[in-house]
């Protein structure tokens, strides 16, 4: 046996010498990335899209990155500052980050601290519209120290001062090329935002917006080793089931993105045995939002769907009862037995991951309890009609369920259907182009901010590892309405001045332990009132060939955050 | 002997006066073999989509959670879907509303295509008014003109006749406004030929009225490119229907027609082929079979080929 031993693990270091060896920077030839969606821009703060956050996350770079686990991984810095090593203050109000000593942009310049503050300034400009500016909340100054440090000073204390510059959407940009770039003028800047300058291991060839982005291997890139390839073709457009046959079936290509696809099908696919399908679970909750302000159209402009200080509620969604049957009803195994396979889990929190933040208070939800429910409605007063639906003083539970066109979830709504017809409840299903229901146009009735439907479904997730921002969504004050052009995140229009004073607190308490604490607590009172029933956990999937070597996807960060390290396997 | 012959001779005449107009199309519409066979397919496909929801009397939209993507049995003919809903009784229930639909929108586009295409025709005085009428709605670009007459229109539409009865009022309707044009034109372009014939001209100069002359004179003439345009007709519809059901602007989700189930089984067409196959078997079959009949009733309509 040990000799056995021994020689795997000869065999094993001979395989790492040898690649380690044999690198050389191009030496692959190119790699062919394919996403479903489009990338049309490649300026993460110009744009919240995941999809044009990943395409630029190969040439921009954040002074951290996150690996798969959510741990901080340093990329432009040697270490992560911590109160300990000195580099967060003790009053928690600023961080000092330095700057790994000799990183050149792909012009041959190089990186310094004015690269970092000139960041900060570009995406917390008041005329930007930065799409990351929930990144800097709270950050009063940014200041280069000397070349090569820099300190972010916030205005109250920040227990997680690890907002700004940490993740692919808040990366740096290099101060020369942006300079003329600042605030309203950002989305003109066309040249800039399509062939951005960095310091990763790939520079913009060519850039065909919402179509192909053609990049090269990085001359200045920091290690001579990296990247393998020469070339990335990066390619957008199609349906997730096509991607996953692109990489899994037909091999065109080596990695597809976000495919929201039946378990099946994928397990299908993968046994061509040219591709292996990978999950990592993030913050994604697949969702019911159930509206508790009334949407009847007779109700005109003015105050459908809009809470109104709380005089508009919805005639039976605000009944507790009523919300609490409809999601014991629900039997979510089957759900994700159905509709996700390997890549969900069934939850009963909005806040499901990091692992310390996630409660177990509401795990009455994860067992189909038909019965139960039927006993509240009953005791709540709602009686069964001559049709088997249930109503009360002329008010009938008869629900319009909205979500997405996405075949999951089009399944997902037929069998919630099937389940809520058991407690006497009507649904009636609709869906929606996801262009329209995820674009936010203000003239569209159909988008999922509007809300224009009794429940509706979809997933939702945070960025990072820190929930503060996230929690804060269902805060009175984020509720949309006309007053804020449909822009606020608290979509179900909950609203409970003991919720905001609890995101006060989680604003301004550190220490991880008593942090999690009050998160699991909010997550808690949202789930207890009801005013989301989460149905799965839902990983993200992506498909690799077999012939692709080095992926470390993660749902922290970038998927292909880890690009340099990627490699052929021959 | 002779009394027999006799009474045969003078039967001949009285039989031959019979034959009326339809008489004779009937005979040379019997006479077309394609025809026929498109008849028989098209009356078993009704047959079955009326009638067979009755025999199998499973619920099309019940999922049933153990039998899911099942082959084809004795329980499930055509097996089941990813839900675990019963494929047969799917297509039964979707051909209802696929039929209901094709056949409601062609007629609004015949009629609307006819009576502008007629009366441009025949009347200088509307004809500049009517075909720039028809160019206008020609320029149109049919699926932004569909999404905005379905985001305005859905909700007083369905709070007035429910989720399925509104949204099937509401599809048949914008297909049939939106596709009429082409047969307006094509019927126009017939009414100017016909209308110079010397038959027309003697109508017109013992007085008939001009109703009457378009319906009696003009109409059957014309008749044969309008039975096309009713075939393909069908066909768009049904395809509409299907790019509306795609985009989420259709019928409901759980609402199945053979449009939306061909685009929900797309993906599963490795793993349940059945899925695709039926429904697509049955769009395939229905408009293949209406013009067929569509073609054999030009023919026998057609005086010039009628009796060859």
């Amino acid at each position: 046996m040990k000799p056995m031993r021994s020689l795997l693990a000869s065999a094993a270091v001979l395989a790492l010498t040898g690649t380690g060896a044999l690198a050389e920077r191009g030496s692959d030839g190119q790699v062919n990335i394919l996403y479903w969606q489009a990338v049309s821009i490649l300026n993460p703060y110009l744009s919240g899209g995941t999809k044009e956050t990943h395409a630029s996350s190969v040439v921009l770079e954040p002074l951290v990155h996150y690996d798969p686990d959510g741990n901080m991984v340093p990329i432009l810095v040697d270490e992560i500052p911590t109160v300990e090593n000195g580099g967060v203050s003790e009053d928690l109000k600023s961080i000092t980050w330095k700057l790994k000593e000799g990183i050149l942009w792909s012009d041959g310049t190089p990186l310094t601290a004015e690269d970092v503050v000139f960041s900060g300034e570009y995406c917390t400009h008041p005329e930007g519209g930065c799409s990351s500016a929930s990144f800097f909340t709270d950050v009063e100054s940014f200041e280069a120290l000397d070349d090569l440090t820099v300190k972010i000073t916030f205005s109250v204390a920040k227990p997680f001062p690890y907002g700004p510059f940490v993740g692919a959407e808040v990366p740096i940009l290099q101060k020369a090329q942006f300079k003329d770039c600042m605030g309203a003028k950002a989305p003109e800047c066309t040249e800039q935002n399509f062939y951005p300058i960095g310091t990763g291991p790939f520079v913009v060839k060519e850039f065909k917006a919402n179509d192909t982005i053609v990049y090269e291997a990085n001359p200045n890139y920091r290690d001579p080793a990296k990247p393998a390839f020469q070339t990335v073709l990066f390619k957008g457009g199609g349906d997730a089931a096509s991607a996953a046959r692109a990489v899994l079936e037909t091999g065109e290509f080596d990695y597809a993105w976000n495919l929201q696809v039946e378990p099946e099908i994928l397990s299908q696919m993968a046994a061509a045995g040219k591709g292996e399908v990978m999950s990592s679970f993030g913050t994604n909750v697949e969702r019911l939002m159930v509206n508790l302000t009334a949407v009847d159209p007779s109700l005109g402009p003015d105050l459908r769907s809009v809470y109104a200080d709380g005089t508009n509620p919805h005639p039976f969604l605000s009944d507790p009862a009523v919300r609490r049957a409809l999601s014991l009803a629900i039997d979510r195994d089957i759900i994700v037995e159905i509709g996700y396979g390997a890549a969900g889990k069934v939850t009963c929190n909005v806040l499901p991951a990091p692992e310390i933040y996630a409660s177990t208070a509401n795990d009455w939800c994860k067992t189909q309890d038909v019965a139960k429910a039927n006993q509240l409605l009953d005791e709540a007063g709602w009686v069964r009609g001559s049709d088997g639906i249930r109503e009360k003083d002329g008010v009938r539970l008869s629900i319009l369920f909205q979500t997405s066109t996405n075949s999951v979830r089009q399944g997902t709504q037929a069998l919630i259907k099937q389940m809520w017809a058991e407690i006497g409840v009507e649904t009636e299903l609709r869906n929606i182009e996801a262009a329209v229901f995820f674009g936010g146009d203000q003239s569209s009735p159909d988008t999922f901010q509007k809300f224009m439907s009794d429940i509706e479904m979809y997933t939702n997730n945070f960025p990072g590892t820190d929930p503060e921002q996230y929690m804060a969504n269902w805060a009175c004050t984020e509720i949309p309405g006309p007053n804020n052009q449909w822009l606020g995140d608290n979509v179900p229009r909950f609203c409970d001045p003991a919720y905001d004073a609890l995101v006060q607190e989680l604003a301004v308490t550190a220490g991880l332990d008593a942090r999690a604490e009050i998160a699991k607590k909010l997550n808690d009172m949202l789930m207890d009132f009801g005013a989301m029933i989460p149905l799965v956990h839902r990983g993200n999937v992506s498909a690799r060939s077999l012939t692709l070597g080095g992926v470390a996807m993660t749902s922290w960060d970038s998927e292909i955050w880890n690009i340099a390290d990627w490699y052929r396997i021959k | 002997m002779t009394e027999a012959v006799n009474g045969s001779s003078t039967a001949r005449p009285t039989r031959e006066k019979q034959r009326s107009l339809w008489g004779d199309v009937w005979i040379q519409f019997r006479a077309h073999r394609g025809a026929m066979v498109g008849v028989v397919v098209f009356t078993v496909i009704v047959l079955a989509v009326v009638f067979g929801p009755m025999i199998h009397t499973v619920d099309p939209t019940y999922a049933d959670y153990r039998a899911r993507n099942v082959s084809p049995s004795l329980d499930h003919p055509f097996g089941t879907d990813n839900l675990g809903r019963d494929m047969f009784a799917q297509v039964l229930a979707g051909g209802r509303v696929t039929l209901a639909v094709g056949f409601t929108a062609m007629a609004i586009t015949i009629t609307l295509g006819t009576l502008i295409g007629m009366l441009a025709g025949y009347f200088r005085r509307l004809d500049g008014v009517l075909m720039r009428m028809t160019d206008m709605f020609l320029a149109l670009p049919q699926i932004p003109l569909l999404l905005v007459i379905m985001l305005v229109f859905r909700d007083s539409l369905r709070s007035l006749f429910g989720p399925e009865a509104g949204i099937f009022l509401l599809i048949v309707f914008v297909i049939g406004i939106t596709t009429w044009m082409q047969t307006a034109r094509i019927v126009r372009g017939e009414v100017l030929a016909i209308k110079e014939r010397e038959f027309v001209l003697a109508a017109k100069s013992i007085g008939t009225r001009e109703h009457r002359i378009l319906l009696r004179h003009i109409l059957p003439n014309v008749l044969s490119p309008i039975m096309v345009s009713a075939t393909i007709g069908i066909a768009n519809a049904i395809i509409t229907e299907s790019a509306l059901s795609f985009l989420g602007l259709g019928f409901p989700p759980d609402f199945p027609t053979w449009g939306r189930l061909v685009v929900d089984g797309k993906d599963f067409m490795d793993l349940t082929p059945a899925r695709v196959i039926w429904p697509g078997l049955a769009i395939s079959l229905t408009v293949l079979s209406v013009n067929f009949i569509g073609d054999g009733l030009r023919d026998a309509l057609d005086p010039r080929i009628r009796g060859r």
